[in-house]
């Protein structure tokens, strides 16, 4: 099955009518390449100008009114009633929605467990952390809208509160959900190979907990929401900067009981960020909505202001890991043992447990061990909800991994970079198939690492180090290596469930990764494609141009790309959106198709009008031409006049106008199996890297000396574009690993509730970089490429904190726990320090 | 005045005159949005942190989000949309699209007009001036590198002109 | 988040603002530059029934340096006939003309350095130097300031003027001795003596951050011997704290290495830092200590006198 994908052509496979088009190596390869190119950005020019459409500029419809939303100030409380009396009198206002009106006139969401947590967009009979919606007032503007919540009495009865994951499964811990009976939201054991054996027979067994902090990548730009409900039709018109994955679309369809289609969807083009996070705002959709249906209110707008941010959005889970590793004196790893405690706050909300299988198939990173056991727990306690935040759970898994790397090198005397190199799956293997069903589709992560390696001049470094500690400063080298897993396959999801209840007739199995393009020209002959991605920032628009350039023979300036979400206008599916990375593969895959569809529609039409076989000729440089060379051709501009004024010349059978639409999907993107084996991603590229830092022993402060890292993404269209998403990734993972937490008391109170608490990386504390690719082409995308985003978040908190263990290697002090503050270290130097 | 008034503000922006009439709490920042439409000038987290929100009022860089419209009144404001002139942008906004030094682009103005302003008194700075001067904004996309790149680029151009 | 309603008022003269302030008994607010007090009220913590901006009275904006014969009393120099040179500010002066003053730069150089501490440079084009000590926020750089160099300010309310010395400005966390119907107008700082050196020394978790904990540092010496040594501190503490028990340190066994580590440990016990999430109070006190050390050296490189 698996050499089949990968035969000497490329193959891939459009899901529409099963076709296959072949990529026949030297086929219309153009003089020039576009793809590759760092070209300056399309999007720039609006954006440097104040005049990109953000969800809050320029008000799709008029008349709106404006939400503000009255928020538990408990963690933990019963909600025994509402007083909105006065609320209702006050100037401009509306109306009121309260958690009565959203019990009565909503379903709670679908959660990706069994467990019976319900879950609605506002608080219903309880308030289970700070910051949970209990009611929306809706007034002419938000400033009369924040005076009259001020308003809103709510009757709120304490409960007890708990915060710390482990706490909250203690047999006397306050239990958030009644029906549930205890704040075990899921649990899964998932064994693969034989992880005892492995145990037992194993030379070294090393054992390490670690702590993950919770934090989020706080876009500069909030959640944003307009809702317009036309009772007459019946059709809710939702616009936001929600990025997908557009199941969130059916999920809230559900929830407010309209049917799929009268729910309407629609992405402004610019989105200021997301980075995973404002996946979550569907609930906000939900709440929102409900206003816009139940209130006199003709569109009602919420812009989400940063406390609200903080408080209430999304953040990855703080975590508890136990790990476990059993390895042979040579360094070889036999097996490893996962014990997760993953902390999602008040309520699972979907797609949560993504939080622990999100990355099931790369679970093993690069290595090749084959014995795995994996018990992930996920718990509620009073804090914000969690959801996909960049690198979703690989920050925390390879922080984990790359830190038990460490200590098994120590531990067996070997070179940190030794035994990675001992352990790392060949070049040889690919396409590798990981023992909990990953398919690493290509690389060579050997060649990777020693890339890395030169680069940073490792032997040297390793000496300057030396050098450093023998004079009695703390100098150390990190190394972290991870698979970048991109493209989710929806089935993934599924794993949170037991192969039993999997197995049951009713349930629906779930797989997927798909996107759409739609290449069109105009009668004029200009190309126009249309995208239903949801970019923020990731400059799709240039992207996409580059490839319309290099397959249809024209200049990326002369393509226009619209890519804006609609629901209604555009071809999509639940896995739809740009998050996990997936444009650079399955969108990219998408847009090349469609124009490899529509050139073979002007070759076929070429054909008729020049009475050839389509065989003899070929799409060159923008016309169809000749194989030969000789003869007339006919160009774009020509086959356009025509085919758009004279449709009589059209060949019997071809559709009109001309465009055509692909939508990719990946094959490899399948349903999670009975064993818990599942392929959780399509493309998996590869990171190494290497840090080198310098710890003050006076102040704690760390100070980075060198920091390189390779990535392997596969094919690169836009090297510029690439490059600055490992910039910006890099510096997700800086600010989790030293600079943010979302910190709360032991009353569930948010510790870090403004920005001057929740500390932001700036310029100032972005280091130097090096920044270097190799190329391992993936077999499944139709250029090669594969997803980029996710990069240094995963990786920055691994490597960091390995250089900073490896800087106090002499007085033995080990980071297990992030963020690594000045003030936090200092204590564990002086505490190792003490006799 | 009482808070039930309005306030007549009258002020420049960008070389051109405007004017309006708001409650006295209304924030700059939502003045410049609303009452007089330019959207280009960005709400981050209305706390004065992120400088999304920054824009020059009498030539020096403000956040605009710490200000009360009122408080303009009689102001001469430049916003990121008074920065390109006859269909050309300026070198600073050359310079960032040169070096992709945005990417989502919702700092971006507030990140423009910092880095003008931090320029005019630093016409020739060191790579660690320029960090240090543009840390007055925050961007999740970039990491830095692209704007630092830009602001470095264009120093040479500005103090030429 | 946009603030409750509030009435507003942009006098034109101190006396207004005055006038203004007792006829609202204590329910109004000053807003100077409003980097601090605009946040609060976004976040609707303050809801003051009436502002009173007092950003529209160019008089109260000014940098002078003169003989005053009354220094503020804890300068620790003999009065002399001829008073002491002092810089007066304007409280309305804005960081950001301070930061740019050669003025400053000459004669409280001290000031000039702590600016640059002092946020971001858009923060500083509207920040005040009233503003900041009236706000009186405990990792502030300011207040350390004024405190270092025996500084005072001058109130003005309903009965006249007074001024209140630096050491009894400061009472607790974001609490000044300023009445409820004051204004301060005037911020004082004596010049140290020719060849001092100084340094402000500061550590915070990013750049243009509040100080986790921060020391400025006057030097003045005679060849070995110390005439004069001034340490006070941010963020170690509700309030700024002249670190006197340290000062008298140099001030009787000089400079050298024993000394100076002397005078940080000395440092760090008198701090009584609170903890917070950002550093706890154990690691603020070894930074009083670190960063006491820092500033005495850094100083000392300036510092001349034969």
């Amino acid at each position: 099955m698996v050499d089949g994908l990968f035969s000497a052509l490329r193959l891939t496979r459009s899901e529409a009518g099963d076709e296959i088009v072949r990529t026949l190596p030297g086929n219309s390869a153009p003089a020039t390449s576009w793809i590759g190119q760092p070209i300056k950005r399309v999007e720039d020019a609006r954006l440097l100008t104040g005049r990109g459409t953000f969800i809050d500029d320029h008000p799709p419809v008029a008349n709106v009114c404006h939400a503000a939303i009255v928020r538990s100030p408990h963690a933990h409380a019963r909600i025994l009633g509402y007083d909105v009396a006065d609320a209702l009198a006050r100037p401009g206002v509306v109306g009121v929605v309260t958690g009565e009106d959203v019990a009565k006139s909503t379903k709670p969401f679908s959660v990706g467990v069994t467990a019976p947590v319900h879950y609605y967009c506002a608080a219903t009979d309880r308030a289970r952390f700070v910051g949970e919606p209990v009611a929306v007032v809706i007034a002419r503007d938000r400033y009369l809208a924040e005076d009259a919540a001020d308003a809103v009495r709510v009757d709120y009865e304490p409960l007890p509160v708990v915060t710390d994951p482990e706490r909250a499964l203690a047999s006397d811990a306050p239990i958030l959900h009644e029906a549930v009976g205890s704040n075990l939201a899921g649990h899964r054991r998932l064994v693969y190979g034989d992880p005892d054996r492995a145990f037992a027979e194993a030379d070294v067994v090393i054992r390490e907990r670690f702590r993950f902090p919770k934090y989020g990548s706080t876009p500069i730009e909030t959640y944003g929401i307009i809702a317009r409900w036309d009772p007459l039709d019946g059709i809710l018109t939702v616009w936001s900067n929600f990025m997908g994955p557009f199941i969130m679309h059916p999920l809230t369809a559900r929830v407010l009981g309209l049917p799929e289609n009268r729910l309407r969807f629609i992405v402004p083009p610019d989105i200021g960020g997301s980075f995973g996070i404002k996946s979550s705002i569907y609930p906000y959709i939900a709440l929102i909505g409900l206003c816009a249906m139940k209130t006199g209110a003709s569109a009602v707008k919420w812009i989400e202001d940063r406390r609200e941010h903080l408080l209430a959005s999304s953040s990855g889970t703080d975590r508890i890991a136990d790990r476990e590793l059993a390895a042979r004196r040579d360094g070889t790893v036999l097996g490893m043992r996962y014990r997760w405690l993953d902390n999602v706050g008040g309520y699972i909300r979907s797609p949560e447990p993504g939080c622990s299988f999100r990355p099931i198939g790369n679970f093993v990173g690069p290595y090749r061990f084959q014995n795995l056991e994996v018990d992930a727990s996920v718990v509620m306690t009073n804090k914000s909800l969690t959801g996909p935040n960049r690198g979703y759970a690989c920050g925390h898994l390879y922080f984990e991994t790359e830190g038990m790397m460490d200590r098994l090198a120590d531990r067996v005397g070997l070179d940190p970079a030794e035994v990675r190199r001992r352990n790392l799956i060949p070049a040889e293997a690919f396409p590798y198939r990981t023992p909990t069903g990953g398919l690493y589709d290509s690389g060579d992560y050997a060649a990777a690492f020693d890339k890395a390696l030169e680069i940073a001049r490792y032997d040297e470094l390793k000496r300057e180090r030396d050098r450093a500690r023998a004079a009695g400063r703390y100098v150390g080298i990190g190394l972290a290596l991870a698979v970048d897993p991109s493209v989710s396959n929806m089935g993934y999801v599924a794993t949170a469930l037991d192969p039993q209840f999997r197995a049951k007739p009713e349930y629906l199995p779930k797989s997927g990764a798909v996107d759409s393009a739609t290449v069109k020209i105009d009668p004029l002959g200009r190309v126009t494609v249309v995208m239903g991605t949801t970019p923020q920032g990731q400059g799709h628009q240039t992207v996409v141009s580059q490839i319309m350039a290099d397959e249809l023979g024209v200049t990326p300036r002369d393509v226009t790309v619209v890519d804006e979400m609609d629901t209604f206008t555009r071809v999509w599916s639940i896995s739809s959106g740009t998050y996990s990375s997936r444009f650079g593969s399955v969108g990219t895959s998408a847009a090349a198709l469609a124009a490899r569809k529509l050139k073979a529609k002007l070759v076929e039409y070429a054909a008729h009008l020049m009475e050839a076989s389509p065989e003899a000729l070929e799409f060159r440089d923008g016309a169809v031409r000749f194989r030969t060379g000789k003869g007339p051709s006919y160009s774009i501009k020509d086959l356009a006049g025509r085919a758009h004024w004279h449709t009589q010349s059209l060949p019997d059978g071809m559709e009109p106008a001309l465009q055509a639409t692909a939508v990719f999907g990946f094959t490899v993107s399948q349903a999670v199996d009975a064993e818990d084996r599942v392929n959780s991603s399509n493309t998996y590229g590869f990171i190494a890297e290497v840090m080198a830092v310098e710890v003050d022993p006076a102040t704690a402060q760390i100070r980075i000396l060198r920091y390189v890292t390779v990535h392997d993404a596969g094919t690169i269209i836009n090297p510029m574009i690439a490059e600055g998403q490992i910039y910006g990734g890099a510096l997700h993972g800086l600010g989790g690993a030293l600079l943010e937490e979302l910190a709360y008391d032991e009353d569930g109170q948010l510790l870090t509730g403004t920005f001057m608490d929740y500390l932001v990386p700036t310029a100032s504390e972005a280091p130097e970089i090096d920044i270097a690719h190799v190329v391992s082409p993936s077999p499944l995308t139709t250029l090669g490429s594969k997803g980029l985003g996710e990069s240094s978040s995963m990786t920055v908190p691994a490597v960091l904190a390995n250089a900073v263990s490896d800087a106090l290697a002499p007085i033995g002090v080990r980071i297990t726990e992030l963020p690594i503050t000045p003030s936090r270290l200092w204590r564990l130097i002086r505490e190792a320090k003490r006799p | 005045m009482d808070s039930g008034e309005l306030a007549h503000v009258r002020l420049t922006v960008n070389g051109v005159p405007h004017e309006g009439r708001c409650p006295p709490r209304k924030l700059l920042v939502d003045f410049v949005r609303e009452d007089l439409g330019l959207t280009g000038t960005h709400v981050g987290c209305e706390h004065g942190i992120c400088g999304a929100c920054t824009i020059l009022v009498d030539g020096e860089a403000m956040r605009s989000c710490l200000m009360l419209a009122v408080q303009a009144d009689g102001a001469q404001l430049t916003t990121v949309e008074g920065l390109a002139r006859d269909g050309q942008l300026h070198p600073l906004q050359e310079a960032f699209r040169e070096h992709h030094g945005l990417q989502c682009g919702f700092c971006t103005p507030g990140m423009l007009l910092t880095a003008l302003d931090f320029l005019r008194t630093n016409p020739q700075p060191s790579e660690q001036e320029i960090r240090e001067g543009i840390s007055a904004v925050l961007c999740r996309c970039t990491g830095y590198h692209g704007i630092i790149k830009a602001v470095a680029a264009a120093a040479p151009v500005l103090k030429k002109s | 988040m946009k603030p409750a309603k509030f009435d507003y008022w942009a006098p034109a003269s101190v006396d207004e603002a005055l006038a203004l302030l007792t006829r609202y008994g204590g329910e109004a607010k000053i807003l100077a530059g409003g980097q601090s007090l605009v946040p609060l009220l976004n976040f609707r913590l303050s809801r003051p029934a009436a502002l009173i901006d007092i950003n529209r009275i160019p008089a109260l904006a000014y940098i002078r340096a003169e003989n005053i014969a009354e220094p503020g009393p804890a300068h620790g120099r003999p009065p002399t006939t001829e008073g002491v040179l002092t810089v007066r500010i304007g409280a309305m002066t804005r960081q950001r003309t301070i930061e740019f003053s050669p003025a400053i730069a000459e004669r409280v150089p001290l000031l000039t350095e702590a600016t640059r501490w002092v946020g971001h440079l858009p923060i500083r084009s509207r920040g005040t130097i009233g503003g900041s000590l009236a706000h009186a926020d405990p990792s502030a750089e300011y207040p350390t300031v004024l405190t270092a160099l025996g500084g005072s300010v001058v109130a003005r309310g309903p009965k006249g003027e007074r001024t209140i010395a630096g050491s009894e400005l400061f009472q607790t966390y974001l609490t000044t001795s300023l009445a409820a119907d004051e204004i301060l107008t005037e911020v004082r700082l004596p010049a140290p003596p020719a060849g001092a050196g100084y340094a402000f020394e500061e550590l915070a978790r990013r750049h243009g951050d509040f100080a986790l904990v921060g020391i400025a540092a006057v030097i003045a010496r005679q060849g070995e011997r110390c005439t004069m040594a001034r340490l006070a501190t941010s963020g170690a503490g509700p309030v700024p704290l002249r670190l006197r028990a340290a000062e008298e340190i140099l001030e009787r066994d000089g400079f050298g290495d024993a000394a100076i580590e002397a005078a940080g440990r000395r440092a760090s016990e008198l701090v009584n830092p609170d903890s917070d999430i950002h550093a706890s109070a154990d690691y603020r006190r070894h930074l009083a200590g670190v960063l006491t050390q820092r500033a005495i050296k850094r100083a000392l490189t300036q510092a001349t006198g034969g």
